[in-house]
């Protein structure tokens, strides 16, 4: 066992997804890996060929965070962003590789337990696949 | 336009296993349209491709391109080197481009990256539908401007079949009849005489039944003597 955490990539919207995770920063809920998160103005801008570049370039997991599908800021943006998802997710599954590594997540401004709730779920995921391609799980 | 369907992925490695360098030239014409062979799509399935060797701990080097036609020589000589230099090409255009890079440089190994499924439209984002089958010899001038061969599942020529049942064919409940359709078009443009007129059997020789088909337009072909000058200056 070493202490290797957990790569995440999160795309989050600059809208409702950013402020749940600003809400989750204020109430003081912490998240215990790497998550590196991507900015995006909508979800419905995370294009499939971005979750797979992450996933190509070391990390275990992506989310995609995004408004709640009828509360989109820009109306359509996360239903954009879910199907996109899910074409990865098969796109994946053909070739092999556990769907699970990938989901996509949605939340209002104030629900601060979104984002951990979200970072929580990948991590264990990540925990129990470990890293593409072989490497020591934890 | 032709409308094509990338194959599975793992069928895809498969193909492409044993090759240590595979080139993959995507075509920014139909298949760009269907969402199968376009920029975005050969970037993609790149990338998926180099997931899955991660995971595999397999060492390919994939490396993708675009091409405005894959069906047309001038266009795929903008890749040529990187086609050449690969152990492997792995088209992402329908199996016209995939032949046509295959005919250029028949030494060399081109695989087809997609099904190559139809003659269709784009009924709405994100779905096409069959409308022609290349028969060779329309007649939807006779039928509304709808064509019985390609919609209807038995190319009935002179009416539904006894299987066409509440306007939907019997071959899949989902799909309207063809004949059905015909009808309420020749309605509308108040042609409805047209469809007691009797169509003889179809003559299937103009269609692929004929063996392969080449069309000749002699006033564009290039004499002996032009070849030899555009050959001059290339």
């Amino acid at each position: 066992m070493t202490d290797r955490r957990p790569k995440i990539v999160g795309f989050c919207c600059e809208r409702h997804g950013m402020d749940a995770v600003v809400m989750a920063a204020r109430s003081g809920k912490q998240s215990d890996a790497s998550v590196r998160l991507v900015q995006v103005p909508c979800t419905g801008r995370v294009d499939g060929l971005h979750i797979l570049k992450a996933l190509e370039d070391g990390a275990d997991a992506v989310f995609v965070l995004g408004c709640l599908e009828k509360n989109c800021y820009y109306d359509t943006g996360s239903i954009e962003g879910r199907k996109r998802v899910a074409y990865v997710k098969q796109m994946l599954s053909e070739a092999g590789i556990e769907k699970e590594r990938v989901e996509m997540f949605n939340a209002a401004s104030t629900n601060a337990w979104a984002y951990p709730e979200a970072v929580a779920k990948m991590v264990e995921v990540a925990r129990k696949l470990g890293p593409i391609g072989g490497g020591e799980r934890q | 336009m032709i409308v094509a369907k990338r194959k599975p992925i793992n069928e895809i490695a498969e193909m492409l296993a044993p090759y240590k360098k595979v080139t993959v030239v995507g075509c920014r014409s139909c298949v760009a349209i269907c969402l199968a062979g376009g920029e975005k799509e050969v970037k993609m399935l790149v990338s998926a491709l180099k997931v899955k060797n991660k995971k595999d701990g397999k060492k390919q080097q994939i490396e993708g391109f675009v091409v405005e036609r894959q069906c047309e020589k001038e266009w795929i000589k903008e890749v040529e080197e990187k086609v050449l230099e690969s152990d492997v090409t792995l088209s992402m255009a329908c199996s016209l481009g995939a032949q046509t890079i295959g005919d250029m440089y028949p030494s060399h190994l081109t695989f087809p990256g997609l099904n190559t499924g139809m003659f269709g439209v784009p009924e709405e984002q994100g779905v096409w539908s069959e409308k022609c089958v290349g028969c060779g010899n329309c007649i939807i001038h006779t039928t509304g401007g709808i064509c019985p061969i390609a919609r209807c599942a038995k190319s009935m020529l002179n009416g539904p079949c006894g299987g066409s049942s509440n306007r939907k064919c019997e071959v899949n409940l989902e799909v309207d009849c063809a004949w059905a359709a015909i009808y309420d078009r020749l309605k509308i443009q108040n042609r409805l005489d047209l469809i007691d007129k009797v169509t003889p059997a179809k003559d299937w020789s103009t269609s692929h039944s004929g063996g392969r088909r080449v069309y000749v337009r002699e006033d564009a072909k290039l004499t002996p003597h032009q070849k030899k000058g555009r050959e001059g200056v290339q």
